[in-house]
């Protein structure tokens, strides 16, 4: 308990001086847009996958339940609410945290083993503001644009089986969903990928800059992270899905 | 108390310093002079990385003073500290470059962390930097594609982009071949004399270290042993000296971890410790922290 309890104030200490380095890190965006392609585009391909992948299987099983109670013109309907504010924001921030949770963390911890933290601090740089708040704020800002893009592309396959395969109108599955989404849905699922965001990319740069600088303590930074990420986009994705009720 | 005399640059005195519960220095004394190469030699894990780290305020230590280009490094605040770093430079031992920069960035990353030149100025900086270290040609190399002897020129580069005032080298020699070695061994010593710096190289290669320090310390059992120029060591009576300065394998230093009977080990194992040993450093780098 007390070491949970240890761990706990460590990460929000970690967080507060994450924070406090934001803005001298913005003083060099370029920084920022090259973390945002490490974290973003470079998971680009996978999100567009699942995503496609994702809503065809909800093209499928959506449309098999619903016909079973003669309403299967809600797919549309159905297949919003669930891509919008659970599926898209849940699933895309556990992709980012196997995809470029992993890489930052690892990215970091080679950085301490191989004394590069060491180095920036000895040549009075501080590695807060140098490494650690732009990938923050890349990851910040990247999981938002693929949530938006997983949606999309989930949309589309649902779209893609239950009007060409399961036989749904598609004026109705598009207008049924136009009716039903409103906006507080959508920014429910904004606001979910931005706390989900915050969460991975500080899990990962936490566990990166304090890993043991072993192959050993790189190794458990990456598995940290994953597991850690999950945790707690599960948590916030109940509390915030309470908040919005 | 040291021997040196004159301006000094670094002045350690009555240093002690422990980790681990491991006494790393207890009463060290240490001082260098303003444009002089001082080695710090010893046996690994006698604390030679520890000076550095205690003279770069990476660590405090539990008594004495560190005082470095008129500073007390224990009385910075963290600002000061880092306007301290930025007088300094430091090699490390396995040049610690930015993998994901090239060469050129890599040089150029305190000037532009720090000075906010205008690009063509920094670029003549940083090509006039690796002219000097001989790889001027390798500007657009990634890290993984060097040698590392090339690595650590590179780094040597970086650590004199800003014209610090003190140079410290952290076993600079460590796994290069004898073409690189003398490359390096010549570059300390043109850098010290060209930029009129100071320079304080951290080595267990007492050959290389020897031929160009205007000065050296000896380390053990957390204190200098012996001090004095090259000549002065090599001529010390005192065993431990001589073992080290010729490289013996008998004497104070043993090469054996302490262990049980041998026999007896291989016979029935009967001295196999129930858990693991404490340390599998050698004897001397149980007090020790780093080389």
């Amino acid at each position: 308990m007390i070491a949970a309890l240890r761990q706990f104030g460590a990460v929000a200490l970690f967080l507060l001086r994450t924070l406090a380095a934001v803005v001298p890190a913005l003083r060099r965006p370029g920084a920022v847009v090259r973390q945002i392609y490490n974290s973003g585009a470079r998971s680009l391909v996978i999100i567009m996958l699942c995503g496609l992948v994702v809503g065809m299987i909800m093209g499928l099983a959506f449309s098999d339940m619903l016909q079973r109670f003669g309403s299967e013109s809600a797919l549309g309907e159905a297949a919003g609410f669930a891509l919008l504010k659970e599926l898209g924001p849940v699933l895309t921030a556990l992709l980012f945290a196997g995809r470029a949770g992993t890489s930052l963390a690892s990215e970091i911890g080679l950085m301490r083993a191989t004394d590069q933290l060491t180095a920036m601090q000895v040549m009075a740089v501080d590695p807060m503001r140098s490494v650690v708040a732009p990938r923050f704020l890349g990851g910040l800002i990247a999981l938002p644009l693929l949530v938006a893009i997983f949606d999309i592309l989930g949309l589309f396959g649902t779209q893609l089986i239950g009007v060409s395969v399961m036989g749904v109108d598609s004026g109705t599955f598009w207008s049924q969903m136009q009716n039903a989404i409103d906006v507080s849905d959508v920014n429910e699922g904004i606001v979910k990928s931005l706390v989900f965001g915050a969460a991975c990319t500080l899990m990962a740069v936490y566990y990166g800059y304090n890993a043991e600088p072993t192959a050993e303590g790189v190794g458990l930074a990456t598995t940290r992270t994953v597991i850690a990420s999950s945790v707690l986009v599960l948590i916030f994705d109940y509390m915030l899905t309470a908040a919005f009720l | 108390m040291s021997q040196q005399s004159g301006p000094l640059v670094v002045d350690l005195a009555g240093v002690r310093y422990s980790a681990a519960d491991h006494v790393i220095f207890d009463g060290l004394d240490l001082a260098v002079k303003r444009g002089s190469i001082t080695a710090v030699m010893g046996p690994s894990g006698t604390g030679k990385t520890t000076v550095l780290r205690l003279l770069t305020g990476q660590i405090q230590a539990d008594a004495g003073t560190v005082r470095v280009l008129d500073r007390d490094v224990a009385t910075l605040n963290r600002r000061q500290l880092f306007g301290l770093r930025r007088r300094m430079g430091m090699l490390f031992q396995n040049g610690a470059l930015l993998t994901d920069l090239d060469v050129f960035e890599n040089v150029a990353f305190p000037v532009r962390e720090h000075a906010h030149l205008p690009e063509p100025v920094l670029r003549r900086l940083v090509l006039m930097k690796l002219e000097a270290v001989g790889l001027r040609g390798a500007e657009k190399l990634r890290p993984q594609e060097l040698s590392g002897g090339m690595a650590r020129r590179v780094a040597l580069a970086r650590a004199i982009v800003l014209d610090p005032e003190l140079l410290v080298y952290d076993e600079p020699f460590v796994g290069l071949d004898p073409v690189s070695m003398g490359m390096v061994v010549r570059l300390i010593k043109h850098l010290n004399e060209a930029l009129g710096i100071t320079s304080i190289v951290v080595s267990h290669d007492v050959p290389e270290v020897g031929s160009i320090a205007d000065y050296s310390y000896l380390l053990a059992g957390g204190r200098a042993i012996a001090q004095g120029t090259t000549a002065e060591l090599n001529a010390s009576a005192d065993p431990a000296v001589r073992q080290f300065m010729q490289g013996a394998s008998e004497g104070p230093v043993s090469f054996h971890y302490p262990a049980g009977d041998y026999v007896g080990a291989l016979l029935d194992g009967s001295d196999i410790p129930s858990g693991r040993p404490a340390s599998r450093k050698a004897p001397h780098a149980r007090r020790g922290a780093g080389s």
